[in-house]
């Protein structure tokens, strides 16, 4: 499998934020996009996703086969909303989620082992604190497989000790196979990973 | 899809959600009527039919906006969105509407019997207004998930909603008003009106999700 972008310029509200971005990702391959607030990263990766049109160029997915037609139906996109109700609990949150993503992976309960929120899928997802709902979103991509993981700002409310958990997660999805772009401010501690930065000014940059 | 569903309702039901709004609103407007128009019991009885479709449609646009605008807010839309290859789009816009319909005009026409009665409608009328009204009312949900889907990334988009929906299920009015007509009035037929109004219905169901799968797909900002 692999993740194609091909000479990418996103725009905001009309405005151009960056253009000729291209990239390729194999499998257990890693980008993290890097750059200053309002360079684009969020941008870039709805584009990837395909919730944003891209001005120019295209993404697409390489030897994804039936299951994974497409790069939205291959990825798991951890925004910077946490997608969960806070008027459900925990586990009613990932329960559901488990069932509309389809391709069942961990069930709940071991999710929220792996992110060390076991014991608490009983309380509305509304009661816990930043960096639980945090964890709590992370727990949503382990539920339900997805080869490729758009993570943005996936540590922003993450305790040091969280963080590390997450990495450790992350590699572990990469060692399975998977594929990460990650934007970030912070280290994300990845093995082998690309680095995109995004400037500023639009002017092409490439990685991978 | 269930899941959809049965989590949509939940949503529906607990805390904040759109049900108690839209019945309080759908007993208030209708509880007012009788007291403006006086005690005449003959003049309610023949405007009674029309003053409870017209207080149900209101009460159904009452709530149209939150449909998206939750999932919104929250992220969860996005990720809809993003599994339009696995849970079309469309199908899961429609599922939204009926869990919506389940929990917001369902109590309505829970209600409508009782309010019936305060009009002074006799049992028929009662009965089919009731009936046209769980008929008729679904559509007005599929319409507005269109209005609610293009207003979806405006602010304060409730009144929006409302004013571009309004024009498209005057027709279900109509034909949901005049059927009750029918079945009152002998010499009106009660069966043409009523199936144009199961036809609406039907022809929205397809037509509304669509078009509002169309409005979010390419809304999304």
């Amino acid at each position: 499998m692999r993740l194609i972008a091909e000479n990418l310029a996103g725009e905001r509200g009309g405005e151009p934020v960056f253009s000729g971005i291209s990239f390729s990702l194999e499998e257990t391959g890693a980008l993290v996009v890097i750059g200053e607030n309002g360079a684009g990263k969020s941008t870039l990766l709805r584009i990837v996703a395909g919730l944003l049109h891209p001005a120019s160029g295209a993404v697409r997915l390489e030897g994804g086969g039936e299951t994974w037609p497409d790069v939205a139906a291959a990825s798991h996109y951890l925004g910077h909303e946490n997608a969960m109700k806070p008027a459900l609990t925990v586990g009613e949150n990932l329960g559901y989620w488990r069932d509309f993503l389809g391709e069942q992976h961990l069930t709940v309960d071991e999710a929220l082992d792996e992110v060390g929120l076991a014991g608490i899928g009983h309380l509305p997802f509304g009661y816990l604190s930043t960096g639980q709902r945090r964890r709590g979103a992370i727990a949503r991509m382990l539920v339900s497989y997805r080869p490729l993981w758009l993570l943005d700002e996936p540590t922003s409310g993450l305790d040091a000790r969280s963080a590390r958990m997450f990495s450790a997660l992350v590699n572990a999805h990469l060692g399975d196979g998977g594929i990460v772009v990650a934007a970030t401010h912070v280290d994300l501690g990845l093995r082998e990973a690309a680095q995109l930065e995004l400037g500023p000014v639009p002017s092409p940059h490439g990685a991978g | 899809m269930l899941a959809l569903y049965l989590r949509d309702i939940r949503l529906g039901l607990r805390a904040g959600g759109g049900a108690v709004t839209g019945v309080l609103f759908f007993l208030a407007l209708v509880a007012v009527i009788p007291f403006g128009v006086g005690p005449d019991l003959n003049l309610l009885a023949r405007i009674g039919p029309a003053i409870l479709w017209i207080g149900a449609l209101f009460s159904s646009l009452l709530g149209l906006d939150r449909l998206f605008q939750g999932d919104r807010d929250d992220g969860s839309l996005d990720l809809i969105v993003m599994a339009d290859e696995r849970r079309m789009l469309a199908l899961s816009i429609l599922v939204k509407c009926l869990a919506h319909w389940t929990t917001t005009a369902l109590p309505l026409i829970v209600a409508t019997p009782l309010l019936g009665l305060m009009m002074n409608m006799d049992a028929t009328a009662v009965g089919v207004t009731t009936l046209t009204l769980l008929v008729g009312t679904p559509a007005i949900a599929f319409v507005g998930a269109t209005g609610a889907a293009v207003a979806v990334a405006l602010p304060r988009g409730g009144v929006l909603v409302s004013i571009l929906v309004l024009p498209l299920v005057i027709p279900v009015l109509i034909f949901g008003v005049s059927a009750v007509d029918g079945a009152i009035g002998d010499p009106q037929p009660f069966m043409p009106p009523f199936l144009i109004l199961i036809a609406l219905t039907l022809f929205f169901a397809v037509l509304g999700p669509v078009a509002a799968a169309a409005a979010l797909r390419s809304g999304t900002d």
